[in-house]
């Protein structure tokens, strides 16, 4: 009873779930619309609940920095006040952000950190890239060409100084790269299918974790 | 201005310059920006998925709408954090199995339509010409090349038959195509990261104004000195290289 509860039932779980969703997408009834709104709401909750699992989890790994009091501990004492901080303010502001301190905190801690963090990734694409970028063989040389030619074609500087840049950079990225991406989208969707079924039909079963 | 405004400047001007002093080398004002960036996202998340998932989506419907039935999900929920107990960990696997199933049953026929046929029909259709269009016109030429890129990539994916003679050479078509997308691809990243880029100094000049007290300066200059006091007890408590 405990294997078929441990290993038969999320199976049979997967197959019905799998088959229900997918013939939805045929059944054009307002109660089969319905439905998948609800149990698209489950899936939020469920996810929400899954979210916990990896704050938990992170909250798990500081904690333990501090306990022992390991190299950068105070650091860690850092992610746990501002997080605790964080929280505080916006169940005081009951998670509304216009006007409220927990808005400010969205505004400018934030946007902030995050927006600089994004920024600065910048610089070290940048120099990664002049470090990397050789034109060894004929592919490199296409990729650098293309690189070169979309960053110079979509700054104001490029087509001020040869006009014909922003429409050749325009013709790479809708001509070129959307044949290129195209491919990779279908070949990807196909790849994606393959997995859905291997999952459905209980083929594929790492999503569940352990050997029993 | 109000005061929290002004506060704000000073707050956001101080932590982009310590995320920004990264660029000198690792130090403890990045490590303390980067670990608030951490706190403050958890604690973000934490409050977000409290109102909008526990109270929006679940106790609202359940005490104020009837639908009682929206407590299965929040009992398949709590199964995820069996996770914490090895002995009944196994029953977050019911969970996952609805989540999966669900999200792979779903996926199947959108897939279909929307990443498969009208990718194809957008591929094809252009090369049949438009009302009154010519036939032989640049888009038609345009469309051309898209079909012989699709073609080429997905033969260059497809490893069921060995890469030889002709399939070789639409292979190595396909890779150049490739290297066209992965070029164009980067270079629109690092233009995505530069405009942040821009809009972090822009933010730096506005706070570095008289009318904010000039935030951006005043914090420049003690985290220079900051860094200077930092790379000065650095060096005389290692001992130097061989």
């Amino acid at each position: 009873m405990t294997l078929f509860l441990r290993r038969t039932f999320p199976l049979i779980l997967t197959f019905l779930f799998g088959v229900a969703g997918a013939l939805q997408y045929y059944i054009p009834h307002p109660v089969s619309e319905a439905a998948l709104t609800e149990v698209s709401v489950w899936l939020r909750i469920i996810l929400g609940f899954a979210m916990i699992l990896g704050i938990a989890s992170l909250c798990h790994v500081h904690y333990a920095k501090i306990r022992i009091r390991s190299a950068g501990w105070g650091y860690s004492l850092v992610v746990y006040l501002s997080m605790l901080a964080t929280v505080a303010v916006g169940v005081w502001s009951r998670g509304q952000e216009e006007g409220t301190g927990f808005g400010w905190i969205y505004t400018y801690t934030l946007l902030a950190l995050q927006g600089t963090m994004f920024a600065m990734l910048g610089f070290f694409v940048a120099s990664a890239a002049f470090r990397a970028f050789r034109a060894r063989s004929k592919e490199a040389a296409v990729l650098l060409t293309a690189a070169i030619l979309m960053m110079f074609g979509r700054v104001p500087l490029g087509e001020y100084l040869a006009p014909v840049a922003g429409p050749i950079a325009g013709w790479l990225l809708n001509v070129l790269n959307t044949a290129a991406r195209r491919g990779i989208l279908i070949g990807i969707s196909l790849g994606g299918i393959a997995t859905s079924i291997k999952i459905i039909f209980g083929i594929e079963r790492s999503y569940l974790g352990g050997r029993d | 201005m109000a005061t929290s405004v002004l506060i704000g400047a000073w707050v956001a001007a101080g932590l982009t310059l310590c995320m920004f002093s990264f660029l000198y080398k690792d130090n403890p004002f990045f490590r303390f920006g980067e670990h608030l960036y951490v706190g403050i996202s958890m604690g973000y998340t934490i409050v977000r998925i409290y109102y909008d998932v526990m109270v929006k989506s679940l106790y609202a419907p359940v005490t104020q709408e009837g639908k009682w039935w929206f407590l299965i999900a929040a009992v398949l929920g709590l199964l995820v954090l069996t996770r914490f107990i090895p002995k009944i960990s196994w029953l977050s696997r019911i969970s996952f199995a609805v989540i999966v199933g669900f999200g792979s049953g779903v996926a199947i026929p959108r897939i279909i339509s929307s990443n498969i046929l009208q990718q194809v029909q957008g591929t094809l259709r252009p090369l049949l010409g438009n009302n009154g269009q010519s036939l032989f016109g640049m888009a038609q030429l345009n469309a051309l090349l898209i079909l012989t890129g699709v073609v080429t990539v997905l033969v260059y994916f497809f490893f069921s038959i060995e890469h030889k003679g002709p399939i070789r050479g639409m292979a190595r078509i396909g890779i150049y195509f490739l290297m066209i997308n992965f070029g164009a691809g980067f270079g629109y990243t690092v233009m995505a990261r530069m405009s942040l880029l821009i809009g972090r100094f822009d933010d730096l000049i506005l706070f570095g104004s008289r009318e904010y007290g000039y935030a951006s300066l005043v914090l420049l200059g003690m985290i220079s000195f900051g860094l200077f006091m930092w790379e000065r007890g650095r060096t005389r408590t290692e001992p130097p290289p061989d």
